[in-house]
């Protein structure tokens, strides 16, 4: 009993790390279909603002959010100086981002150095039977799965999701319909990025800083995104379900490399069975 | 692009850009001389660098104070700095310019086993030497090599029985994975065993892991008295912090024979951090009097205040055991070096280092230690002039001085 | 002038072969004239630039990206590796090693290609293998994972890879000045094959794939056939640069197929210019040549000078600095050329999608 306990535990939060990691650019590149190759290194940005405000005295939760909107707006200066000339040209995107990647990894290392003290939160631990539990973990799965439901819940009804998913279909239209393309844009990479450094903020205290440490995440959460599909949200939500469980579940019973590997393997067999991702099908959506 | 070396000293960052500036050797009397040059190759940039970067100052600091007390045999000491940037492919690069174009009489470079598994076939050609200044899993037998850090039989055989007497006699180990921890978890295996212990779980880990909770759950499951930790690196650090906030120090407590080497203490809080059993060859709290002195110096040379460690102090006495094996030859070519190194002494920080001409390894001190809540380490006991007894069983450069590979080690 | 593309099908001019000519003379005369060091530094370029004609190949003249062509690097890298090790016969080893690159990439090229996925499908799954690959190489430190006397030893890699052997006479091998005449001519084979393969039936059904799939299977061709054929042929040349990187450093280790490498060689390509064969080799030279000197110049952070140089490239010279330059060199020739009837000349105007398509 305290066995099943344990995995569920698991496989919620490897899932709830998915999600984490992959929100962000599901908004980015799912609605936008702009490869953020940086997107590692918004999560790291995200995690050294909350550094520097815990280091303020901020109030760490409070730091997270105040990270995701530092990130938010590093975000919209990028697109303004560099994706909005790119949009369209996949492969320059992706190279461009690459380099900003490089760059910023560099930057960090230069300021703070190629290691730093991690945020801490301790938040003490939870027993189930004769195992412990962080209590963070769980909070961190609270945490991941009520940011899912609330960007749902903004994309699907609120009047701004609307207006977004519709520039996002039919650019054209929403314009002569009197939307700001320009500015749509903009805002939705902002937001991407936001959640991002948010997600970056809220995974900091567990894995620690490094300005490596994006790179650790860029794959899994392109993976993730991909296998998702048309419907961004929607996709990213089953497909974090499905390598979260192969993870959790392979990490536990074999060793992390079996877990981590067995992971790309389900991507590449589902990516050869549904070329267009889980969602596909639907050709569309939330 | 020519660039004239004194230029590109004062233009480096860092220690490097003092490193014998004129008006040392001036004072010394010994700027006219023909100099003698080493080269340092370390990973100034990249994930490697938080072992390099101590390291790089600590040689620039014994260059510096070698030439303040009038350079060897007459002559100052010319020092080249590169940065591998933690690729392997620029080791080999470098190591052929510094062989070549700068003629180093010795080259001090290399912090993991892969970068000197690179670089020694490159030594061999153009017939250089090769000081190998860091820890590893041990076995090499190679004339051109000399490695002044410990190797695991030194490390382990006075921590490991130290571990099961004080925590108890189940242990269960947990190793980054490549070569390194693979070899020293069977060292502990071997020696757990033999001090009438038991280990009851091995697991290793790439690299890039940072989420430790599958491990964790599966170290709760084994209910072991200690948990080893062989675990190295930006992303495994995490594992202190992870392990504090799940099981917990006070409950099963740590012991590793990693910790520390990338200055991981300054990294966690005082309560991930405190309580870790370790042993080295030197830490800044030694209260011995030239262990203060060289951290005294070091801090004052290099600006910096933070911990020193035992990668800097192995770059100090890589240069020192060197310079002194110059002394005795009268030569500092490498071939006579090579011939005059059995035997040659240094009281370095950390204890009288002496190099062991059957294997170009060195007997020294290691010390006991275990972290305080200060970010530091306490000196438990001493143990002195250990042989590296596992590279022993296995080379003998006086017997076969052509031998030219790493052996396994086999338990 | 069209020396720096060769985006025509028809055989190149012979101002291309003098061309050729003298760079290949310079190349086999250079280790006369400098130390072994820079003769060791060069051929590591030769080397990079083999892999990097493997991607800009497949990409520039195929429309294929492939972010994985460092999984068969490693493939064949690691192939020399054991069997030389093994057998004790390093001409065997060579040619088995290219065999199983291509082996390798007709497994996975069946399976994307003939499964229809899309372009950045393609790419992103490329590179997941790649990373697979490394991460399952990574993993093999235990000694368990031994292919017949020689242990995989994981991250640190295979470290006594031998050198190459003269076919004719095992016992003799070749130092490092025999490896860099090896390394270019391995790059000259490579370089001009390549180029005599745009003029032939193949070459060109590929370069019609490349601007028009839909048109090319409308036309009558199985384009599955011809990009699993590049592909399987880009694996060989791929495979072949691994064995060189073997023999060049004595050494295979796992960091040759992450993701740094895989993206290293794109950008390799992007700076010279993917859509010329002449222009990867030129990316590569400087890309590397700049990495190996900021190691010496101690200016710090050596990514934060190769991401600005990436993004500048992508924003400012987006076909790369061959074409660009082409395209300079042809304008200030025309310019010269037309004199005050410059408006009169004919092709003076540039067209919209600029000189070629890029």
């Amino acid at each position: 009993m305290v066995g099943s306990v344990i995995v569920l535990y698991q496989i919620l939060f490897a899932v709830s790390l998915f999600i984490l990691i992959s929100l962000g650019l599901a908004i980015i590149f799912g609605m936008m279909r702009v490869i953020n190759l940086a997107q590692g290194e918004f999560i790291m940005l995200g995690a050294y603002a909350c550094l520097i405000f815990t280091r303020l005295e901020i109030n760490f939760w409070l730091a997270a959010l105040l990270s995701g909107l530092v990130v938010g707006l590093f975000g919209i200066i990028v697109e303004r100086c560099l994706i909005r000339f790119l949009y369209g040209r996949i492969m320059d995107t992706l190279l461009a981002t690459w380099g900003l990647s490089l760059l910023m990894i560099g930057l960090v290392t230069t300021i703070f150095g190629p290691q730093e003290a991690g945020v801490e939160v301790s938040l003490g631990k939870l027993d189930v039977g004769e195992f412990s539990v962080s209590i963070y973990n769980l909070v961190l799965i609270a945490a991941a799965m009520g940011l899912l439901a609330l960007t749902y819940a903004l994309w699907r009804y609120t009047k701004v999701g609307l207006v977004v998913r519709g520039t996002m279909q039919n650019p054209d239209m929403a314009a002569a319909l009197g939307v700001n393309t320009d500015r749509c844009y903009m805002l939705t990479f902002g937001f991407g990025s936001a959640i991002t450094g948010l997600g970056g903020a809220l995974i900091a205290p567990l894995v620690g800083n490094q300005p490596t440490m994006g790179a650790f995440y860029v794959a899994k959460a392109f993976i993730t995104v991909i296998s998702g599909g048309a419907a961004p949200l929607t996709g990213t939500l089953l497909a974090s379900g499905v390598f979260g469980s192969v993870d959790g579940v392979i990490s536990y019973a074999s060793t992390q490399v079996v877990g981590e590997i067995s992971v790309l393997l389900v991507a590449i067999v589902l990516l050869r069975l549904l070329p267009t991702g889980i969602t596909g099908r639907l050709g569309g959506g939330v | 692009m020519r660039i004239n070396r004194r230029q590109f000293f004062r233009t480096t960052t860092g220690a490097l850009g003092f490193a014998s500036m004129p008006m040392l050797l001036k004072s010394a009397g010994i700027a006219a001389e023909e100099p003698i040059r080493i080269a340092n190759i370390l990973d100034k940039t990249g994930g490697l660098n938080i072992y390099s970067l101590k390291q790089i100052k600590a040689i620039a600091l014994a260059v510096d104070e070698l030439n303040k007390a009038g350079g060897l045999l007459g002559r100052p000491i010319e020092l080249v700095f590169y940065d591998s940037q933690s690729n392997n492919q620029l080791n080999s690069q470098y190591m052929a310019q510094a062989l070549v174009k700068d003629k180093a009489a010795a080259v001090f470079a290399g912090v993991t086993s892969s970068s000197r598994e690179v670089m020694r076939p490159v030594v061999r050609k153009f017939r250089g030497l090769f000081f190998y200044n860091s820890m590893y899993e041990g076995g090499v037998c190679d004339r051109r090599h000399v490695c002044i850090a410990q190797v695991p039989a030194q490390q382990l055989s006075p921590l490991v029985p130290r571990v099961v007497k004080t925590y108890g006699k189940k242990c269960y180990i947990l190793g980054a994975d490549y070569i390194y921890p693979h070899t020293t978890a069977k060292w502990i295996q071997k020696y757990t065993r033999e001090a009438g212990g038991e280990d009851i779980g091995v697991e290793f880990f790439p690299l890039d892991v940072s989420n430790f909770a599958p491990a964790l759950a599966r170290i709760q499951a084994a209910k072991p008295d200690v948990v080893w930790s062989i675990l190295v690196g930006s992303a495994h650090n995490a594992f202190y912090r992870q392990y504090e906030s799940t099981i917990g120090k006070a409950k099963t407590p740590l012991a590793s024979c990693m910790f520390g080497i990338g200055r991981e203490q300054t990294y966690l809080s005082a309560q991930e951090a405190a309580g870790i059993m370790n042993a080295t060859p030197f830490h800044d709290e030694l209260p011995s009097e030239k262990a203060q002195e060289f951290v005294r110096k070091f801090k004052e040379y290099s600006g910096e205040q933070d911990y020193v460690g035992d990668y800097a102090e192995y770059g100090y006495r890589g240069v020192n055991i060197w310079a002194n094996a110059v002394k005795k030859a009268g030569d500092p070519s490498p071939d006579a070096v090579i011939a005059a190194l059995d035997g040659v002494q240094f009281e370095a920080p950390g204890g009288l280092v002496t190099v062991d001409g059957q294997t170009n390894h060195a007997v020294m001190d290691i010390h006991l230690v275990k972290t305080n809540d200060k970010q530091g380490w306490d000196h438990l006991e001493t143990f002195k002039q250990l042989q590296p007894s596992d590279t022993q069983a296995v080379c003998d450069l006086r017997k076969n001085p052509d031998d030219n590979q790493q052996y396994t080690l086999s338990l | 002038m069209r020396l720096i593309s060769a985006e025509d099908c028809e055989a190149p001019v012979p101002l291309w072969w003098a061309l050729v000519a003298v760079a290949a003379v310079i190349g086999f005369a250079l280790p006369s004239f400098v130390g072994l060091d820079v003769v060791m530094s060069t051929s590591i370029i030769f080397v990079y630039a083999i892999l990097t004609l493997s991607m800009s190949y497949l990409w520039g003249y195929c429309g294929m990206l492939s972010f994985g062509q460092t999984a068969m690097y490693g493939v064949g890298g690691y192939a020399y590796a054991v069997i030389a090790l093994n057998s004790g016969n390093t001409t065997i080893a060579v040619f088995a090693a290219v065999f199983l690159g291509c082996l390798f990439a007709l497994v996975i090229g069946y399976f994307m290609i003939y499964g229809r996925i899309s372009k950045i499908y393609f790419t992103v799954i490329t590179l997941v293998i790649t990373v697979v690959l490394e991460k399952a190489v990574r993993a093999t430190s235990d000694e368990r994972f031994t292919i017949g006397s020689v242990p995989l030893r994981g991250q640190n890699g295979i470290s006594n890879v031998p050198d190459l052997q003269f076919p004719w006479d095992p016992s003799q091998t070749l130092f490092l000045d025999g490896v860099y005449y090896v390394a270019l001519a391995a790059l000259l084979a490579v370089f001009i094959g390549l180029r005599l393969l745009l003029t032939t039936h193949f070459g060109r059904v590929l370069m019609g794939i490349r601007d028009n799939e839909r048109r090319s299977e409308l036309l009558g061709y199985d384009t599955r056939k011809y990009q699993l054929g590049a592909f399987v042929l880009c694996g060989g040349i791929a495979a072949l640069a691994g064995v060189l990187y073997g023999v060049w450093g004595n050494f295979v280790a796992p960091e040759m197929m992450n993701l740094n490498s895989a993206a290293n060689i794109v950008i390799y390509a992007i700076v010279g210019g993917r859509s010329t064969l002449a222009g990867p080799i030129a990316g590569t030279a400087i890309i590397q040549y700049l990495t190996s000197w900021l190691g010496t110049a101690g200016v710090g952070q050596v990514t934060v000078i190769l991401g600005t140089v990436l993004i500048v490239f992508v924003m400012l010279f987006p076909r790369g600095i061959l074409p660009t330059l082409g395209d300079v060199i042809a304008q200030v020739w025309r310019f010269a050329l037309a004199g005050r009837d410059r408006a009169k000349l004919p092709g003076a105007r540039k067209t919209s999608d600029g000189w070629r398509n890029a």
